[in-house]
């Protein structure tokens, strides 16, 4: 071994063994856990086997029949598209809201940052209160205005915006804060200077905070999408899934394959579905997109 | 350096350590500990009467230490025993769902208890014997014992006595039948309140439909063979009692359209905006302590037949313990089970007492001067059978449930959502045929 090696490695070592106890969990619940799913769901293994069996490409094959399968997966991605977007809007206007200079300021971030904060075991709880038949907020009052009640969590077409809605109003908060670390991060000068120049609001959003936000666009839009595949507990909470699968996600549909029906082999190749999902919409965005952005 | 290295490795490895939990249901102290789960399922006070009845065991056995631990509603349950199973740390003994008793005896989570009967001899089997048919027609897998009934319960009508004044119908009668149970909702319905209420959300649906294929089978077929290795979803019966469930909401308009959820549906009856549902016994209590009018309990109206589903959790005993535990688990259930505690147990809950003996007892005699209502649901008892119960029953459920809405949100008429069901729930039960 030349010297040079020599040095870098003792150089790295105490990095390296600062990183240790982190990698061990991360070794120990990440990845092994993903290997071991991706052997899994090559085999079946229900409730009571000893040992898992292996049975090639069974579990996918059956997956890829069931109408169920296509049921999540078609809710999942729309239910995706129906968040990012608005998420991520909502979250770049709260920024700007709360990037200003005024007293306000404070009391506004608290309020805009507050559902972030909660739960979403609890923020489902209270959005049940709104979102129950006949009795929830919303029922009574669209009976106050003479019309008829919706019921909206057990109708095939109102459940999913409906949790869309509460999402949005959970998350985007939660994406003000890059938005808003992004903004801060953008030097006064060139606003000063624009403006001497005369731009308006809209010129100077368009040439200039967009184009200087764009890390932080691609960064918020993988968390964005990635947090939305691995929503479960509001499911749990308001509607098991129903009406007939109609607000079932990937990531509940799992938990129900893996603990309540007990088939850890299907529910093992669903997890490898969703990691090459997840990988197939993040990927991309570090390696190409990551390129074209500027960075200050 | 090197010492910081050091520290480093012995701080990672401590913390591993720390991260692997030990096996705590070692004897302490010469004592038999075990380790005891139990879910909660209704409202009231049953946590903490479950942690009382314990206590008071732990205090007359010194030798035995049971330990008590409260696992959420039945299905949080079933995961954490199974997830405690694979961790090789499973619970002594649990309460788990009649229903789970196919899969609890197939995975070999829970044992037969046949064997600690006898070893009781005598008084083993009178111990058995004095259980309710009805409730333990479902104890059996194969022709074994494999539990033992403790909160059980079975689906009752509570309507409102006020309502039915005011709209001019006899309050002391409730409806018997089909046809009448549309009539009678068909007058008190109108923009403000239903006439009928029935939960249909998943894990409520199933258990419903239960009663309504009993009262509309010709020879009291249930919807699964005894053995639980078949169903029989799409029998043109059933079909016709799905099919009532839409009319009474798009047709007859007596019902709130699409699904409402079970947990709701006691709060919707007691602020008077359906005047009849379809509920469990155990929600008794509530309706007896929160209701401002005067409310009446039935009998489920009848078809061709009278006919309820019994539910509710029974005691499992998990398999591989050894025959110390195994003993002591066997007395903390009969323990929990004796004639008065069963008794009390009903008083305070609202469950049917299991046991014939508890109502002999002045506990329930009382209790029944006292609360006439809650004698309708034990009178019920010899036309109830169980509900769904099959191998993985909890996919079988999901599977109904998941079709019957399907029918109830118009996706599929009765007919297509059943056979639908029936053919999903076959290549499930295929393994076990």
């Amino acid at each position: 071994m030349d010297t040079k090696l020599k040095r870098k490695l003792k150089e790295n070592i105490t990095g390296f063994l600062l990183l240790l106890p982190s990698l061990i969990f991360m070794v120990g619940f990440t990845v092994l856990p993903v290997f071991k799913s991706f052997y899994l769901s090559f085999t079946k293994y229900t409730l009571g086997m000893k040992k898992p069996l292996w049975s090639g490409f069974s579990n996918y094959i059956s997956l890829f029949k069931s109408e169920i399968f296509w049921k999540v997966m078609y809710n999942t991605i729309f239910f995706s598209v129906i968040t990012v977007v608005p998420c991520m809007v909502l979250g770049l206007t709260l920024a700007f809201l709360v990037n200003r200079k005024s007293k306000s300021v404070s009391i506004l971030r608290t309020v805009y940052f507050y559902p972030v904060v909660m739960p979403m075991i609890a923020v489902a709880s209270i959005w049940m209160f709104i979102y129950m038949g006949k009795n929830g907020l919303l029922d009574q009052w669209l009976s106050a205005l003479g019309m008829k009640p919706l019921n909206v969590l057990s109708n095939k077409n109102t459940v999913l915006p409906f949790m869309a809605i509460m999402y949005v109003w959970k998350e985007s908060g939660y994406l003000m804060i890059f938005f808003l670390a992004g903004l801060q991060g953008i030097s006064e000068d060139l606003f000063e200077s624009a403006r001497i120049d005369g731009a308006g609001f809209w010129v100077m959003l368009k040439n200039i905070t967009l184009p200087l936000l764009k890390p932080t666009m691609i960064f918020v839009s993988t968390i964005a999408l990635t947090n939305c595949f691995k929503l479960v507990d509001h499911i749990v909470i308001m509607t098991e899934g129903a009406p007939n699968n109609g607000s079932t996600l990937l990531l509940y549909y799992i938990y129900q394959q893996g603990f309540t029906n007990f088939n850890y082999g299907r529910s093992s190749a669903l997890t490898v579905i969703m990691l090459f999902l997840l990988l197939f919409v993040s990927l991309p965005r570090f390696f190409r997109q990551d390129k074209k952005a500027f960075y200050n | 350096m090197k010492r910081k290295i050091g520290f480093l490795i012995f701080l990672s490895l401590f913390l591993l350590i720390l991260s692997c939990g030990g096996n705590q249901n070692k004897t302490k102290d010469g004592k038999v500990k075990l380790v005891f789960y139990y879910p909660v399922n209704v409202g009231g006070p049953v946590a903490k009467i479950v942690e009382k009845l314990t206590k008071d065991f732990n205090e007359e056995n010194p030798d035995i230490e049971v330990e008590a631990v409260y696992t959420g509603n039945y299905d949080d349950t079933v995961t954490k025993i199974q997830t405690a199973a694979q961790g090789g740390n499973p619970p002594d003994l649990f309460v788990s769902l009649a229903t789970q008793r196919f899969t609890m005896a197939s995975s070999g989570m829970a044992m037969p208890l046949d064997e600690l009967i006898k070893e009781d001899g005598e008084e083993g089997k009178k111990y058995i014997d004095d259980f309710l048919e009805g409730f333990m027609e479902d104890s059996y897998v194969d022709g074994k014992i494999y539990s033992i009934p403790f909160q059980r319960s079975t689906m009752v009508l509570y309507y409102n006595k006020d309502i039915f004044k005011e709209v001019g119908l006899d309050p002391e009668k409730a409806p018997e039948t089909w046809e009448e149970l549309v009539e009678i909702a068909g007058k008190i319905a109108n923009d403000k309140r239903k006439g009928v209420g029935i939960a249909l959300n998943s894990g409520s649906a199933q258990w419903a439909f239960t009663g309504f294929a009993l009262q509309n089978s010709i020879d009291g077929k249930n919807l699964m063979s005894e053995d639980g290795k078949k169903v029989f979803f799409n029998t043109p019966e059933n079909v016709e009692a799905l099919q009532f469930w839409i009319d009474l909401q798009k047709k007859y308009k007596v019902m709130a359209e699409g699904i409402v959820q079970w947990t709701d549906l006691p709060s919707q009856f007691l602020a008077e905006e359906v005047a009849m549902i379809y509920h469990t016994t155990g929600n008794l209590s509530n309706i007896a302590k929160n209701s401002k009018f005067n409310y009446g309990v039935a009998f489920l109206p009848a078809h061709k037949r009278k006919g309820a589903p019994t539910g509710g959790g029974n005691f499992y005993i998990s398999s591989g313990i050894s025959p110390e535990k195994q003993k002591a688990a066997w007395k903390f259930i009969k323990y929990l089970t004796t004639a008065e505690r069963a008794a009390q147990w009903s008083v305070d809950t609202g469950y049917v007492a299991t046991r014939k003996s508890a109502f002999e007892t002045d506990i329930v005699k009382n209790y029944y001067k006292e609360r006439p209502q809650a004698k309708v649901a034990y009178e019920q008892l010899q036309f109830a059978k169980p509900e769904l119960t099959t191998y993985n029953a909890a996919e079988i459920w999901r599977i109904l449930n998941d079709n019957i809405q399907s029918a109830i949100t118009g996706e599929k008429t009765a007919k297509e959502a059943l056979d639908n069901a029936q053919k999903e729930a076959a290549e499930v039960l295929k393994d076990f045929n």
